[in-house]
């Protein structure tokens, strides 16, 4: 009800103008998960070692931080948004060898249960317009929170840690996903590669955390 | 002390001070939320968690 309210308030162009974001964003993440698909594939059938793949992301995540805010708004945000998904998919390449060569169902069911996660997140935020901006504060404190205890954790290497940050991570991004799809609904996020990059973010974290957790849980011994 | 864990240390304390100024806008200028907004994000979130466990019963057999 309070919903439709909002939308009943607001200019039809305004709300043809969201429609069109939210479209252009849906194409475009598609669009760079099957290319980060592509070279995560590539970087498996290369057999590409770990330290390629830290370098690959470390190069895609400071492309994130410095070179797509500087391009999103023109037309080579295009080019650098397939970038930097490509590279971190290139990065998660050697785990996702890894858990195949162990058990390749682990990967299935973790693809799987990404796109259940985020098709069922997106479409109850979707249909439900609900405004999760209350959630900004929230969630970035959960992620440096989630970040401190993963650096901690390089150190000490405690694996129940380990997996209290994977399962936290997929929360996390859950939040993160409402929270995107809402800023998309509501007009606050209007630059469809820069929320295709947040999304494509929360689905990649969400994806690596899962196969964590059933890599570790889901194990017979 | 291998490279790998320097070089994902180093990847994480970028990404620490990336965020926290981010994090400390977010704080000061994110709206409250109220109970009924909290128990619109709790729902769906009950409902992750949810379907993890299942996921991990069926990975399990």
């Amino acid at each position: 009800m309070l919903g439709q309210q909002s939308v009943a308030s607001r200019p039809v162009e305004s709300i043809l103008s969201t429609n069109k974001v939210i479209r252009s964003t849906y194409q475009l993440l598609s669009m760079t998960l099957l290319f980060s698909a592509f070279t995560a594939y590539l970087s498996i059938s290369m057999q590409a070692s770990q330290g390629m793949g830290l370098v690959a992301t470390i190069v895609g995540i400071v492309m994130l931080w410095f070179v797509l805010p500087r391009t999103a708004n023109s037309a080579s945000g295009i080019p650098v948004i397939f970038a930097i998904t490509g590279l971190l998919g290139f990065g998660i390449g050697p785990m996702v060898a890894f858990y195949l060569a162990v058990n390749p169902s682990i990967v299935m069911t973790a693809l799987g249960g990404t796109g259940v996660i985020f098709l069922g997140l997106s479409g109850y935020a979707l249909t439900t317009r609900k405004d999760f901006s209350f959630m900004g504060g929230f969630l970035m404190v959960g992620m440096l929170v989630i970040i401190g205890a993963s650096l901690l954790n390089i150190f000490m290497g405690i694996p129940a840690l380990s997996l209290t940050v994977s399962a936290a991570v997929i929360m996390i991004m859950s939040g993160f996903i409402l929270y995107q799809t809402s800023s998309l609904i509501h007009g606050g996020e209007t630059n469809y590669i820069m929320a295709t990059a947040s999304l494509f973010l929360s689905i990649l974290n969400i994806f690596t955390s899962l196969l964590h957790l059933l890599g570790a849980l889901g194990g017979d011994d | 002390m291998d490279w790998l864990k320097i070089g994902s240390a180093a990847l994480l304390i970028g990404m620490l001070i990336f965020i926290y100024p981010r994090m400390r806008h977010a704080m000061k200028h994110s709206p409250k939320g109220t109970t009924e907004d909290w128990k619109g994000f709790i729902v769906p979130l009950a409902a992750v968690i949810g379907f993890v466990i299942f996921l991990i019963m069926m990975v399990r057999g």
